[in-house]
């Protein structure tokens, strides 16, 4: 029950892209087509995977024993851009067809606020190993289902008679702020 | 560029927020209201100001491959300083912005500013890019947290207008809001600037 609640909450209720504003970059760069989308959340599913376990041992069996908790942020970003560089070049040499698909998303994801995001939200949690794993695995679909949704609007949004000074980002923005208005539709469902 | 284009062009023309669109997820995450959109807004610019000028002092000798790598270092250890610090001094500001301080480190200005700015110039031409497109950062947070704060709670800067309290819009103050509020501000600026841009 516990881990269901994990898996709808940061799915639905507290979506990373629209409840949380984490990740606002690829959403509003990369989602011009669905199939884009869905390279680029399967790149962040898989690396967000990766680096919350890493990032769960990390604070509790080298940073907290040594007490140098203060040096999260700096110990973080640093693992988190070494990670997707060896994901990137065992794909390579592993997968090349993984690694074709995935193509440019995954140097991009580095950069990707939500990743260090949800790395500082499980520790701040005190989320276990395996609902650290659960926590970012469902955040990370989360993130594909808005990223994929509002690729989808954007797709019929550039056959729309849009105002001219509306056209690009900001009727792209309008567009986030009613998928956004939905999402809180979810928030009856249950407590974040 | 004179030291004074230098300074004003983060106000307008290479405006952050509303000219090219970086630093997106602090601008709709922490604006709830002009103080928070203030508090951020000088928190980025601080980290801004102070990795310029060390990527600056430094640019001679970190190697080419490595200057990424080694610019986050920098970014990343000043941020920590800024945790440190607002924590100590500023523990109400820090528990509201919450998990967006620590993420100061991934803010594409920053790290954009340290690419194409300062490992070309000189300290103090850094030191004021870093300002200037620092101050211009907090201008639009501080802007969007007020037209957010005023629809949605019905006050400014803290202080409530009481004729105005039974029409505030909660939507504006929750997610939805944040790109709405955005999105009309963008359009404004847009136009009201075309002639300078």
């Amino acid at each position: 029950m516990e881990y269901f609640s994990i898996i709808i909450v940061s799915i639905f209720v507290n979506n990373i892209v629209l409840a949380q504003f984490l990740g606002i970059c690829p959403f509003l760069g990369v989602s011009t087509k669905v199939g884009t989308s869905l390279g680029m959340g399967a790149a962040v599913t898989f690396v967000m995977a990766i680096s919350s376990l890493v990032v769960y041992l990390l604070q509790y069996y080298v940073l907290e024993p040594l007490n140098i908790g203060f040096l999260q942020t700096i110990a973080f970003i640093l693992v988190i851009a070494a990670l997707v560089q060896m994901v990137e070049i065992i794909l390579k040499k592993m997968s090349p067809s993984l690694y074709q698909a995935l193509g440019i998303f995954l140097p991009l994801i580095t950069t990707n606020c939500a990743v260090l995001g949800v790395a500082i939200l499980l520790v701040q949690k005190e989320y276990n190993l395996l609902q650290s794993f659960t926590f970012a695995v469902s955040t990370a679909i989360g993130f594909t289902l808005a990223l994929v949704l509002f690729a989808g609007l954007r797709e019929r949004l550039e056959l729309a008679d849009v105002p001219k000074a509306m056209k690009g980002i900001p009727v792209a923005l309008l567009t986030a702020g009613i998928l956004a208005m939905a999402f809180m539709g979810f928030s009856g469902l249950m407590k974040a | 560029m004179t030291n004074f284009q230098i300074f004003t062009k983060g106000f307008v023309k290479e405006n952050p927020t509303f000219a090219l669109l970086l630093g997106m997820c602090p601008t709709l995450g922490t604006t709830t209201s002009s103080i928070n959109g203030m508090s951020m807004g000088l928190a980025t610019m601080f980290v801004l100001v102070l990795s310029n000028i060390a990527i600056s002092l430094v640019k001679n000798v970190i190697p080419d491959k490595v200057r990424i790598p080694a610019f986050i270092v920098i970014i990343a250890t000043l941020v920590t300083l800024l945790q440190l610090f607002m924590e100590a001094y500023v523990p109400a500001i820090y528990a509201t912005l919450g998990v967006f301080i620590p993420l100061i480190v991934v803010n594409c200005i920053i790290l954009g500013r340290a690419e194409a700015f300062a490992s070309k110039n000189s300290v103090f031409k850094s030191a004021l890019d870093g300002a200037g497109i620092g101050l211009g950062f907090t201008l639009s947070l501080t802007l969007l947290g007020t037209v957010r704060e005023f629809f949605g709670s019905a006050s400014v800067f803290g202080y409530k207008i009481e004729a105005l309290q039974p029409y505030g819009m909660i939507i504006f103050v929750l997610a939805p809001g944040a790109f709405i509020a955005l999105c009309y501000i963008m359009v404004l600026f847009n136009k009201a600037t075309a002639k300078i841009r």
